[in-house]
């Protein structure tokens, strides 16, 4: 069988088209746990974590810092729609180091009114963000 | 007939607003074509989100789910979208009204979170309950802005403090055409017919997590899009309606101006007839 060995990918924030190509492969974090997008994958929604955004082109390899949002997997395209997404160039390290230590900070001295899910949050995008620059 | 000393200060002071009226045209034309460009990046993320939101609705059909069923109290929150600065023809009047002549709206169930200073003091004299004013947004949309909101909206929903939630602003077809719409935001409305469509496209759609989970964090991304896609576009018809309103303005100008040089010749030519009649009914009398 002769299948494509790439397919669409887009990846739109509010304000720009953040990436538009051909791609072997993307790779990024959802709810659900990290998955891998090949070319010919069943339609699926997604729900995205913060993680780190993959992108295999046929040539080179790019990386992103993904934040939130949700994508729409079909077989011959994907579409991200993101409501944050940045290129590691874009990234201030040493806020990402002060958002991590804060977070951190506020997960350790956990009192009634943290809000934990929001920390967490904060926790592991400050965490995507500094790996995505490594 | 006026004097030609009245004429000509006034003709002076009309040039002088066309002066005025003619830089603010040119001002918002620049304004307009950034505004516009930005509503129209964003647009793309609306029409593919509207998409995904109306399969996802169409998929669970009438579930009972929280985001799809009014609240437990009378109040309707309206986000009113005007803008800060008037001279704009009517742009703002037109918004206000949406929601001052809306038929079927208590003035007492209303609560305004007024997005620009022109429709707060409007709703605030007619004696709406102003709960929120966002005005500086309108001068730069930000997404963190319709996101803030939003997260406050679905609190207060969530608090069963309203029941529901509209969005009153003006909508952007070209640089002539705008629309004052209202938008009914909570319980989210989806047209049945498109979702008929939706459907037969997306009957193999999976979604991880389940559509209930999924509606759950899709909705909200969903309203802060529309509300961000709102903002865009209300700044963009504000600048093309002052484009215009100022448009307007200098040509009725040039008008008055004409018709003001065509009376302060006359008037010259008058005073220059009487002059002459003087001093020849003088010349005889002496001669």
């Amino acid at each position: 069988m002769a299948e494509n060995k790439s397919f669409q990918l887009r990846i739109i924030t509010p304000d720009r088209v953040f990436y538009e190509g051909e791609v072997d492969m993307v790779e990024f974090n959802t709810t659900e746990g990290e998955i891998g997008v090949l070319p010919g994958h069943i339609p699926l929604t997604v729900i995205i974590k913060p993680g780190i955004l993959h992108i295999y082109e046929a040539e080179a390899e790019k990386h992103a810092a993904l934040h939130s949002g949700f994508a729409e997997v079909l077989p011959e395209s994907v579409t991200i729609l993101a409501e944050i997404v940045e290129w590691p160039e874009e990234i201030d390290e040493h806020r990402a180091e002060e958002a991590l230590h804060r977070a951190e900070e506020r997960l350790r001295s956990r009192t009634p009114e943290t809000d934990i899910a929001r920390a967490e949050t904060a926790l592991l995008r400050a965490m995507a963000r500094i790996e995505v620059l490594r | 007939m006026a004097s030609m000393r009245d004429i000509k200060r006034r003709k002076s002071s009309i040039q002088g607003t066309q002066q005025i009226t003619k830089a603010m045209k040119l001002v918002s034309t620049v304004k307009l074509q950034r505004a516009r460009a930005n509503a129209e990046r964003s647009k793309s993320y609306f029409d593919c989100m509207f998409r995904t939101v109306n399969s996802i609705l169409s998929r669970v059909g009438h579930v009972e789910h929280k985001y799809l069923l009014p609240g437990n109290s009378q109040k309707k929150a309206v986000i009113v979208i005007t803008s800060n600065r008037g001279l704009a023809g009517g742009y703002n009047s037109n918004v206000v009204k949406l929601v001052t002549r809306h038929e079927s709206w208590n003035k007492e169930d209303i609560v305004v979170y007024a997005i620009g200073n022109k429709g707060r003091e409007a709703l605030a004299r007619n004696g709406y309950e102003i709960k929120e004013v966002l005005s500086e947004v309108v001068e730069e949309p930000a997404y963190t802005d319709a996101m803030l909101l939003s997260q406050r909206l679905l609190k207060a929903f969530a608090e069963d403090e309203i029941g529901e939630i509209y969005l009153a602003y003006t909508s952007f077809k070209n640089t002539v055409s705008h629309e004052p719409k209202l938008l009914k935001l909570l319980p989210v409305e989806f047209e049945e017919q498109s979702a008929e469509e939706a459907k037969e496209q997306n009957s193999i759609m999976n979604f991880e997590p389940e559509d209930v989970e999924a509606l759950d964090m899709i909705v909200p991304k969903y309203i802060t899009s529309l509300i961000y896609g709102a903002l865009t576009e209300a700044v963009a018809s504000e600048n093309g309606a002052r484009m215009q309103a100022m448009d307007s303005a200098t040509s009725n100008a040039e008008e008055m101006i004409s018709d003001l040089a065509l009376k302060y010749n006359r008037a010259r030519q008058g005073s220059i007839t009487q002059e002459l009649t003087e001093i020849i009914a003088g010349a005889e009398a002496l001669g």
